[in-house]
C-alpha cells in the first residue's frame, strides 16, 4: 500500500507526524517531488482559475502523485488548537480534490478538528488506521511514534532548521564580502508552504544568504512569546497560519526587535488572509518606524522585480544598522 | 448595501440621529475604495471603504457596521477600514455589531452608545420589529420586480414602480403604515401590464452576500438577465439572512443539500452557494449564476465543486468573480451567450418530449 503526501500546504508543518504514522501502519509513504515549473503548470490547468497560487500548486502535487500511489492522503484540516481554523481552502480540500474531475486514486479523507474534543487526533488516526485494515495495537504504536516524531520536528524547526522535504539552499556563489556588507538579520514571515518551497519563492533563502542576511522564521518564535502578542486591534485573525504570522510579525516589530533588523513578509498572489495580515503588519511597521517589506509571489515567477526590491530593502536596513539609527 | 436603506434609516432616525444614507455606490465610490484599499482585499471591502469616505466627506461622525467571526475575512473589515480611514485623517467613531451570542455585552454597549434619544427598551424593540418588517417588505417588492421584468409588456415599467414603492416605504412610520404601503405596492405591481404566459427561463443566483445584493457591485446582473427574459431567483435576501444568522447559526436545508459535495462549513457563503445550487436544480431551474468577489476563498472552493453539481444534476452554471476590472460589456456578452445556450437546451428538451 503506497500512501501519497503532496509536498506543499501543511506538509512542512505536519509531514513528520503523518509520514511516521503511515509507515508505522506498514504503508509505504510517497512524497511528491519538490515543486517545479511543471508542477505549477499542471496545477494551473487543473484548478479553478480564480484560486490562489498555493491551491494551484497543491493540485500540481496531487497530479504528480496520481499514478504513483494507491491512496492519496487529503485530510480536512480544520483546527489544531480549538480556536483558530485553517483557511477555507484547507477546509474544503477533500471536496475540491474529489470533485476536480481528475483521475485519482481513492482519497484518505479524515477531519482534523480540535473542537471535537481533546482526543481529536487519536480518533482521526484510529479511523484512518481502521480504514487501512491495521490492528488496534499497531495503530496505537504508530500514533505514539508519530507524536514523538512531530515533537522532534517542531523542536528542529524552532531551532531554525529547515523542515525535512524542503530544498536546502546551497551556499551561493558570488556572496558579498562580510567586511563591506556586515551581516544583518531579518524576520522572514510567511506560511511554511511559501517559505520552505524553493521553487515558489524563487530561491529566496539562497538570495538572502547571498546578500549576507540571516533570517528568522515564524517557527523559531517560542509559542509563549507568540501568545503574548494579543493586540490585533480588537480581533485576532481567524485562521491558524495567518494568526501565527501576524503574531510573529507583532513580536518582531515589538518586543522581539532586538533579534532582527527588519521584517520581510512573503505572501501569495490572490491570498485573501494574507491581504489582511499584510495590512496589519504594514501599519504596525509604520507606527513603529521599522523597516517592513512585502514580497508577493505569483505564478508568473518573474524574479527580477522582487530581487531588486529585496536588494533595495536590504541596503536600507544595512545602512540603518551601520549608522546605528535602527 | 443594496436597496435596504429605508429599514436602517428608520431605526437610527428614531434613535435621534441624522442619518446619512450614502448614495448607491457609483463608479466614483468604487474608485475611491480601490485607490485606498490593499490590492487583494475583495470588492465588498473596497466598495464599503469608498462608501465610508463619501459619508465622512459629507460630514458623518459615526459609522455603523457589522462584524463577524469568520472564517470569512469580512469579520475583520471594520477594524482595518477604521485604521485606514484614521490614517487618512478622518475623525469618526465606528460602531461594530458582532453576533449577539459571541458578545452580548458589546451589543448592549453599542445600543447605549447609539441611543441618543434615550428611547425606552420597549420602543427599541418595536423599532427593530418595524425595521425587520421593512426589510421583509423590500424583499417582497424585489421578488415582484424580478417576476415582472421578463414578462412586462413595456420594459422598465416594473422598475419604475419598484423605485416608487421603496421610496414610499421610506416615509412609512408605524407598522400599520408599512403594511399599507406593502399592500399598495403589491397592487401597483399587479397593475403593470404583463404577459403571464410568455415563455421564460428560470435562473438561480448564488454567491457571496454583498455582491449578490448590491447591484452596483454585480454589474446589475439581475436586471440584465431580467431584460433577456429570465426570471431571477437570488438565494440570499437580507430578511431571510437576518432570520437565519442573527437568531440561529446556519442550519438550513441548503447545508444539508451541500453535504454530498462540500462537507464542512468553509466560511462566507461557500457552503450555501453549493447547497442552493443543489436546491435550484431540484426545483427544475434552467441555470445558475454564481457571483463572487475576486479573491473570495469560500466562493473559490464552491466554484471548485460546482462543476460536479452541474454534471450530476444537469444544471448549467456560469461564474463571475468580480473586481474593479470586470467590465459591463464583457459580462453582458457572457450572460447573453449563457442565456442563448439555456434557450437551446430548453428547446432541445421540448423537442425531445
Amino acid at each position: 500500500m503506497r500512501v501519497g503526501l503532496p509536498r506543499t500546504l501543511w506538509y512542512f508543518t505536519y509531514a513528520a507526524f503523518w509520514r511516521t504514522f503511515f509507515t508505522g501502519l506498514g504503508a509505504e509513504v510517497v512524497t511528491s517531488p519538490p515543486t517545479t515549473r511543471q508542477t505549477l503548470d499542471s496545477g494551473i490547468a487543473a484548478c479553478v482559475s480564480e484560486a490562489c497560487l498555493p491551491l494551484k500548486i497543491y493540485f500540481g502535487h496531487v497530479i504528480e502523485l496520481a499514478d504513483r500511489v494507491d491512496r492519496l492522503f487529503v485530510p480536512r484540516l480544520v483546527s489544531v488548537d480549538g480556536r483558530r481554523v485553517f483557511c477555507p481552502k484547507f477546509l474544503g480540500l477533500p471536496d475540491l480534490v474529489r470533485h476536480s474531475g481528475l483521475k485519482l486514486p481513492p482519497l484518505l479523507d479524515v477531519t482534523i478538528d480540535r473542537r471535537r474534543g481533546p482526543l481529536f487526533l487519536w480518533r482521526a488516526c484510529r479511523h484512518l488506521g481502521q480504514s487501512l485494515g491495521a490492528s488496534s495495537p499497531r495503530i496505537v504504536r504508530a500514533f505514539l511514534a508519530a507524536s514523538r516524531a512531530q515533537r522532534a520536528h517542531t523542536a528542529r524547526l524552532a531551532a531554525g532548521a529547515l523542515p525535512a522535504g524542503a530544498t536546502p539552499p546551497s551556499w551561493p556563489r558570488g556572496r558579498l564580502t562580510a567586511e563591506a556588507n556586515p551581516p544583518i538579520r531579518v524576520a522572514l514571515l510567511g506560511y511554511p508552504y511559501l517559505i520552505f518551497d524553493e521553487y515558489v519563492n524563487l530561491g529566496l533563502l539562497k538570495k538572502l544568504r547571498a546578500l549576507n542576511v540571516e533570517y528568522r522564521t515564524v517557527e523559531t518564535v517560542p509559542e509563549r512569546l507568540l501568545r503574548k502578542q494579543n493586540r490585533f486591534f480588537q480581533k485576532r485573525p481567524f485562521w491558524r497560519y495567518s494568526d501565527l504570522v501576524a503574531r510573529a510579525g507583532y513580536h518582531f516589530l515589538g518586543p522581539g526587535w532586538s533579534e532582527v533588523d527588519g521584517v520581510v513578509h512573503v505572501t501569495a498572489f490572490a491570498c485573501g488572509p494574507d491581504a489582511l495580515v499584510d495590512k496589519l503588519l504594514e501599519l504596525e511597521g509604520e507606527r513603529k518606524q521599522r523597516p517592513y517589506l512585502n514580497i508577493t509571489l505569483d505564478e508568473q515567477s518573474g524574479e527580477a522585480g522582487y530581487v531588486t526590491r529585496l536588494e533595495a530593502f536590504v541596503d536600507t536596513v544595512r545602512r540603518r544598522v551601520v549608522t546605528g539609527s535602527g | 448595501m443594496g436597496p435596504y436603506s429605508p429599514a436602517f434609516r428608520h431605526v437610527f432616525a428614531h434613535l435621534g440621529w441624522e442619518v446619512l444614507v450614502p448614495e448607491r455606490p457609483t463608479q466614483d465610490t468604487l474608485s475611491l475604495g480601490f485607490k485606498n484599499a490593499p490590492e487583494f482585499f475583495c470588492a465588498p471591502f473596497k466598495t464599503t471603504l469608498g462608501t465610508y469616505i463619501e459619508a465622512l466627506e459629507a460630514g458623518a461622525e459615526v459609522l455603523v457596521t457589522t462584524g463577524g467571526v469568520g472564517p470569512c475575512r469580512a469579520g475583520h473589515y471594520a477594524q482595518v477600514q477604521a485604521e485606514i480611514l484614521r490614517r487618512k485623517g478622518y475623525q469618526f467613531e465606528m460602531v461594530v455589531f458582532e453576533p449577539i451570542a459571541r458578545d452580548p455585552l458589546g451589543l448592549l454597549r453599542n445600543v447605549r452608545r447609539l441611543n441618543r434619544n434615550r428611547t425606552s427598551i420597549p420602543r427599541l424593540v418595536s423599532l427593530v420589529k418595524e425595521a425587520l418588517q421593512k426589510l421583509a417588505c423590500i424583499d417582497q417588492f424585489g421578488e415582484e420586480l424580478r417576476r415582472l421584468r421578463p414578462r412586462e409588456l413595456r420594459p422598465g415599467q416594473a422598475e419604475a414602480v419598484y423605485d416608487q414603492v421603496v421610496q414610499a416605504l421610506d416615509a412609512a412610520e408605524s407598522r400599520a403604515d408599512i403594511e399599507r404601503v406593502r399592500r399598495q405596492g403589491l397592487e401597483a405591481f399587479r397593475a403593470v401590464p404583463n404577459d403571464p404566459d410568455r415563455p421564460i427561463l428560470k435562473v438561480g443566483i448564488v454567491g457571496e452576500i454583498y455582491v449578490v445584493l448590491e447591484p452596483a457591485s454585480n454589474l446589475g446582473i439581475e436586471k440584465m438577465l431580467g431584460e433577456m427574459g429570465v426570471e431571477v431567483h437570488p438565494s440570499i435576501t437580507l430578511s431571510g439572512w437576518t432570520a437565519e444568522n442573527v437568531v440561529t447559526e446556519v442550519g438550513n436545508s441548503a447545508k444539508r443539500a451541500a453535504a454530498p459535495y462540500l462537507g464542512a462549513l468553509i466560511g462566507g457563503h461557500g457552503q450555501e452557494s453549493v447547497g442552493n445550487a443543489v436546491l435550484f436544480a431540484r426545483r427544475g431551474f434552467d441555470g445558475l449564476v454564481q457571483l463572487a468577489p475576486f479573491t473570495c476563498i469560500p466562493e473559490i472552493v464552491a466554484r471548485g465543486v460546482l462543476p460536479a453539481v452541474s454534471r450530476d444534476l444537469d444544471l448549467p452554471f456560469i461564474s463571475f468573480f468580480l473586481d474593479e476590472q470586470t467590465g459591463e460589456a464583457g459580462a453582458r456578452t457572457r450572460v447573453e451567450a449563457f442565456v442563448d445556450m439555456l434557450w437551446q437546451r430548453r428547446r432541445a428538451k421540448e423537442g425531445a418530449v
